[in-house]
């Protein structure tokens, strides 16, 4: 969990250029850390190569959060 | 000018694609030469980009199927190492009065000369994006902007191909890629050929230089589009047509 978490930190500090104390998991990438679609459709591609999973667009829509990243890659890994 | 680049030029087997996969070979470009059906034509292009000293993939798809697209797109990259320029020239013609046009003559034309952008796109946006750099060029027309009596079905998918390319434009300009159209006037390819002497007398009186076009003139273009040059235009429509459209 800690592994999965500082993993999806880092990545979202490389893209976004956030503060790392900005990400918790209730943190909203849109909202909170300054991210436009673009960003998350991105970090989503990202993603999908740090930890070797593919994301349906679908269920890239639902990501809307840290927290949101955090339960689909315990969920799918 | 595109020392080191890599392109995809899609419907380049012949006329103006053929020639813009020239060009970008003869500017210093690696080209993946996309076909739907004239395999022979394509590899003769191949072999001409080999004599210029440069690589070509051949590579079968049509453009309409998003599968077979990807497929493409992976396998210019897997074999040519990356792709910096793609050029969407792949286009067919079902000319008919829109009171006997059939349904299918409209949706074969729209597939494969909207929707066949759509994918290409789609299918290059992600190495493009995070490359953050890229151009894509989509080929449209001068009846895109003028319409054409006899063309519902193929000025329609042009006209919607400059509203895809100002909209990918604005949406990719922020990651480095540009997005721009290239519209052809009445060009000497395959395509125009097949039109009748009285309609090219017509024609004629139209365009103000008074002669059709060259596929090199397109290419030109295009070649200046793709390259450093031009890194500074994007969501733009260039009028290549002898000044039919002004």
């Amino acid at each position: 969990m800690a592994d999965t978490f500082d993993r999806v930190k880092k990545i979202i500090v490389d893209r976004l250029g956030v503060d790392e104390s900005e990400i918790k998991e209730e943190a909203s990438f849109k909202d909170d850390l300054g991210a436009d679609s673009l960003d998350v459709v991105e970090l989503v591609m990202e993603l999908e190569d740090e930890f070797d999973l593919e994301i349906s667009d679908e269920d890239a829509e639902k990501i809307t959060t840290v927290g949101d990243v955090i339960k689909y890659i315990q969920a799918h890994k | 000018m595109l020392e080191g680049k890599v392109a995809l030029v899609t419907g380049a087997s012949r006329g103006i694609g053929r020639a813009i996969a020239l060009e970008l070979a003869r500017q210093g470009a690696d080209v993946a030469i996309n076909y739907a059906g004239n395999e022979a034509a394509a590899r003769d292009v191949a072999d001409e980009i080999a004599r210029l000293g440069r690589r070509a993939l051949v590579v079968k798809a049509n453009v309409a199927d998003a599968d077979e697209v990807e497929t493409m797109v992976k396998q210019t990259i897997d074999e040519l190492g990356k792709l910096d320029i793609l050029v969407n020239n792949a286009g067919i013609t079902r000319d008919n009065l829109l009171m006997r046009m059939k349904e299918a003559e409209f949706d074969e034309v729209i597939a494969i000369n909207l929707k066949g952008v759509f994918n290409c796109i789609k299918a290059v946006t992600r190495p493009m994006m995070k490359a953050r750099s890229g151009r894509i060029i989509n080929i449209s027309s001068v009846v895109g902007v003028m319409g054409n009596a006899g063309q519902a079905n193929y000025v329609a998918a042009k006209a919607g191909v400059i509203g895809m390319t100002k909209s990918v434009a604005r949406e990719l300009a922020s990651r480095g890629i540009t997005v721009n159209a290239v519209a052809p006037g009445f060009i000497e390819t395959d395509m125009t050929s097949v039109l009748g002497e009285d309609t090219k007398e017509s024609l004629l009186g139209e365009i103000p230089l008074a002669r059709l076009g060259k596929p090199e003139d397109i290419a030109n273009m295009v070649a200046f589009v793709a390259s450093e040059k031009a890194e500074y235009i994007t969501g733009q429509v260039f009028h290549v047509d002898g000044g039919m459209y002004m």
